[in-house]
């Protein structure tokens, strides 16, 4: 391989040839920053000043770049040179933009556009070309778990597509909670009558696709491995094992119906009182008979009353907290059952808030049209028997009421079907480790209980969301789990109707694709999709203290038998955790490690304290932070010149070790941005932020050490919209940093 | 507050109220959004709001709607009708409700607007128009002799300015003005109410 050689090249359009000093900028790029080549162009990014880079490198041996111009959210296609490693100064977002205008501001611009330039060519010189992940996973089978309509759809969508699907059904046949249904409601305009499931069609179809294979009868017994190169045992209710070798799992595994029997209050248990999947059954029966619907005992149904938000939005603690979104449009669905029979069966819903989400408000209207009689209240109680009764507070009428009804139908909710909770694990793994008995046993059950039996050191199941449900980054990226290469999809992951699981199963088999596709060119999936850079790990300095296997938050590196880690680099999303985790610093990427950042946090040129101009590190997260600064650029939002902003993959690849340093190199405040932490984050990475946190309050001891005040270290929460906000907090700790005072560390550096 | 058992929430009486009542068939799309309810200049001052009406209609309470004077209190001001999301007529309903309740008899007894509204009816249809002076007399003493008197000298200062204004003719009293096909409109009138009649008993 040829030698480095670096280069940079300064921008001097945008007007940032007009407000900075162009020449001082080259001087320093060569003779402080010994780059072989330096170079200025009036306009880098067009035709002509691209070409000039491009023939440097086709002809110069240029292999390493820094490009002094707009922020490295700009221009990404101009500068995109796949033979060369590029670094990006950021001169007009970052400073041209932001720095207040006026020539008493000349010098402190001057100074702030210098040491981004000399940040952007330290980091080159630490960068290297990433190659991509050797070891190509390229397997591009994509498994299904569960065949209902959410993983019939699934396995059309990818099989269409032209991949070959996998379906793992546990039962005998396929369609799911859909077979159970007589009809469902309209997902098409005009919304307004109930339609047959299309379950037996979408069955017929699965099961003549060339591309798809069944496995009915049967579970997965254990998945190991990683996106394109899975290895899946499939157990048949026989016993006999399949092995396979997939590239992606979509879990599709549906839910139950929350047991009526755990709502004697609401009549459960008692006879003609039924929940949802109750009243589709007796629907079905007389559908079949070609008659009116009867109840079990063969009365026909004069009168019916529907029970809204039975061990719903319960807020006793008791039953499902949560609403499960579909309840109203079905109850509406299967009062039409009757009415649409003979109008005149009393119908009345009893509901605490009518949602139907989507366009149910259309079929809401149609139901009302036909005579179903819709009253807001609190149903107190339901008994069952030849003549139900229904006892409520009518919250518009303001008074008790109690009703008499052939059939009462009880609209339970949603439970996931996913598996074993991982927290659960947790506790009982450690348990069973410190030798219980007990915790062991219990440790086998649990793996039973579970739907993937991953054989990753983090347990046998995707993590668990809020109340039970598969994982989803359900605020950014719904479709995406801390499981790189396996996808949740339909009621499994939230609470839904069936139109809204069809589409979900689309998006993940979507997600799906693309995970084969990036797994087998070696690429990152998602949310840094395609880069080429893994994680390298140097074993032999390794303390083996397993820091990078318990932060990871998507489960890649396992242990070896030596207690070594093990990256999975399929699995990987590129956050760099690791690497801030890692207290002897032996994870790196190519193109992003502790060097990377860590000659630019040195490069800067902190001024004695005597100029009292203080310095400021910004680390800031790529995904929202770094971009909320480029757009207080873009809206000529100011802020202080003192800080030097790097962008850092995530919160949580921070390592300890770029704090410490800039410390004692004589930097008096770090001001560190990531993303939204706790149960509602927004960090790309799901716990990135959180680890960043929570290291954060390990070091204030060492704070403590360098008689530092817990001032000069500063974490935020930033959304990507938050500017205004970021320019604000600039300015108010450049506030608070003159106040304590310049760090008394300069000049040690 | 009071429980509610009779024939609760059965169709009935919301069959009864789409078969009599003027746009009656609209009642069952209500959605219970209360837009009518906090639009109505006469909020506080009804017992049932129009979305409460509604609701009892749903739930069943014959007598107690029909014997309701809310449906009297409406101004026609047309708020609802325009807010309704659900668009319906709303004015037109409680005009209907009204009209309904009046002539099965169980409207209020001497409610003021149902009693403003009959003798007004009755003195614009014997003449074919409406003789202002003996409308308004028939106003101050529908509650009794003593009673007009008072009402009648309460409002002398106005009754005397109008005078002077020649906005009253006190000759009125003895006729006034009158169309000039009397019989003609009370023919109208029969023919309507013959109608009316024939369609109450198709929709019965």
């Amino acid at each position: 391989m040829a030698d480095n050689k670096f280069a940079a090249y300064i921008c001097a359009g945008c007007g940032i040839g007009d407000t900075l000093d162009i020449a001082a900028l080259e001087k320093i790029a060569q003779k402080e920053c010994k780059m072989a080549a330096v170079k200025s162009h009036p306009f880098l990014c067009n035709q002509e000043g691209v070409q000039i880079i491009k023939n440097d490198i086709a002809n110069e041996g240029v292999t390493h770049l820094c490009i002094a111009a707009c922020s490295r959210r700009a221009k990404t296609e101009a500068f995109a040179f796949a033979d060369a490693c590029v670094s990006r100064a950021n001169l007009r977002e970052g400073v041209l933009w932001v720095v207040a205008a006026g020539a008493e501001h000349d010098e402190v611009r001057q100074e702030m556009a210098e040491d981004y330039l000399r940040m952007g060519c330290a980091e080159v010189k630490k960068m290297k070309q990433p190659a991509g992940n050797p070891d190509k996973a390229i397997n591009r089978t994509i498994l299904v778990v569960g065949g209902g309509m959410t993983g019939m759809t699934a396995a059309i969508e990818a099989a269409e597509a032209g991949y070959a699907v996998l379906i793992v059904e546990k039962s005998a046949a396929l369609g799911g909670f859909a077979r159970q249904l007589w009809k469902r409601v309209p997902f098409a305009a005009p919304y307004a009558e109930a339609q047959p499931t299309g379950a037996d069609e979408l069955a017929a179809r699965v099961s003549g696709h060339a591309r798809i294979k069944l496995h009915l009868n049967s579970t997965l017994a254990e998945t190991a491995g990683a996106p394109g190169r899975f290895q899946v045992k499939i157990a048949q209710e026989s016993g006999s094992v399949t092995e396979v070798v997939v590239g992606a799992i979509i879990q599709a595994t549906g839910f139950s119906a929350y047991d009526i029997n755990k709502l004697p209050q609401l009549g459960g248990g008692q006879a003609n009182v039924v929940d949802q999947a109750g009243l589709e059954s007796l629907a079905r029966n007389a559908a079949l008979a070609g008659g009116v619907i009867k109840r079990a005992d063969g009365k026909e149904v004069n009168r019916v009353v529907f029970v809204q938000c039975a061990g719903q939005r319960d807020a006793s603690g008791q039953h499902l907290s949560y609403c499960s979104g579909h309840c109203c449009a079905t109850s509406i669905k299967q009062a039409t059952y009757f009415k649409d029979a003979n109008p005149l069966v009393d119908t009345v819903v009893i509901y605490q808030d009518l949602r139907v989400p989507g366009m149910g408000e259309d079929f809401y209207r149609s139901a009302q049209d036909k005579g179903v009689v819709f009253t807001k209240g609190t149903v107190s109680k339901v008994s069952g028997g030849g003549s139900c009764s229904v006892t409520f507070k009518d919250l518009i009428l303001d008074e008790e009421a109690t009703l008499v009804a052939d059939l009462v139908v009880l609209a339970t909710g949603q439970v996931p079907n996913a598996g074993t909770d991982m927290e659960l694990w947790n506790q009982v793994s450690t348990d069973a480790d410190n030798g219980d008995e007990a915790a062991k046993t219990r440790q086998q059950e649990l793996r039973a209980a579970s739907v993937l039996k991953l054989a990753y050191r983090q347990g046998p199941d995707m993590p668990q969301f809020k109340h039970g449900f598969a994982d989803s980054h359900f605020i950014c990226f719904p479709y995406e789990t801390r499981r790189t290469g396996i996808y949740a999809a339909g009621p499994t992951r939230r609470p839904m109707d069936l139109d809204q699981a069809m589409t979900d199963a689309t998006g993940a088999a979507l997600k799906a694709i693309q995970a084969v596709e990036n797994a087998a060119a070696g690429r990152a999936a998602h949310p840094r999709v395609g880069d080429l850079s893994y994680p390298i790990v140097r074993l032999e300095g390794c303390t083996q203290c397993k820091r990078c296997t318990v932060e990871c938050p998507f489960g890649a590196i396992d242990e070896d038998e030596r207690r070594f880690p093990q990256f999975n680099e399929q699995r990987c999303r590129r956050c760099g955790t690791c690497m801030g985790a890692c207290p002897v610093r032996v994870i790196s990427f190519e193109n992003y490690s502790c060097d990377t950042v860590g000659m630019q946090i040195k490069a800067v040129n902190i001024p004695d304290e005597f100029e009292e101009k203080p310095r400021i590190l910004i680390l800031a997260c790529e995904n929202d932070a770094y971009p909320a600064l480029d757009m207080a650029g873009l809206q000529r939002l100011t802020y202080s010149a003192y800080v030097r902003a790097i962008p850092i993959r995530c919160l949580g690849s921070v390592n300890t070790v770029w704090i410490t340093d800039a410390l004692s190199s004589g930097y008096d405040g770090v001001m560190m941005m990531g993303c939204k932490k706790g149960d509602d984050y927004q960090c790309h990475f799901v716990k990135g932020s959180e680890m960043a946190y929570y290291r954060l309050s390990k070091i204030e001891d060492t704070m403590k050490q360098m008689s530092l005040e817990p001032e000069r270290v500063q974490s935020h929460e930033i959304a990507i919209t938050d500017n205004a906000r970021v320019a604000r907090l600039i300015d108010d700790y450049v506030a608070q940093i003159k106040e304590i005072g310049l760090s008394p560390m300069k000049g040690f550096g | 507050m009071t429980t509610n058992t009779t024939a609760a929430y059965q169709n009935s009486f919301l069959r009864e109220v789409e078969a009599h009542v003027e746009e009656g068939a609209w009642v069952k799309m209500c959605m219970q959004c209360g837009v009518c309810a906090g639009s109505c200049p006469f909020g506080p001052h009804w017992e049932h709001s129009p979305q409460k009406i509604f609701m009892m209609i749903r739930a069943g309470k014959r007598e107690e709607v029909l014997r309701s004077d809310s449906m009297w209190m409406c101004t026609s001001c047309y708020n609802c009708l325009v807010r309704c999301p659900r668009k319906l007529p709303i004015t037109h309903i409680m005009h209907g409700l009204a009209h309904y309740a009046h002539r099965l008899g169980l409207a209020p007894k001497g409610q003021p607007t149902r009693e403003s509204a009959r003798l007004f009816w009755n003195n614009c249809i014997k003449h074919g128009r409406i003789n202002e002076l003996k409308f308004t007399l028939a106003l101050y003493f529908k509650d009794g002799l003593a009673q007009g008197i008072k009402n009648a000298l309460a409002m002398q200062g106005i009754g005397l300015a109008m005078l002077k204004a020649k906005r009253l003719n006190p000759f009125a009293i003895f006729g006034g003005h009158q169309c000039k096909d009397k019989s003609g409109i009370q023919k109208i009138v029969a023919k309507a109410r013959e109608l009316e009649a024939k369609r109450q008993e198709q929709a019965a």
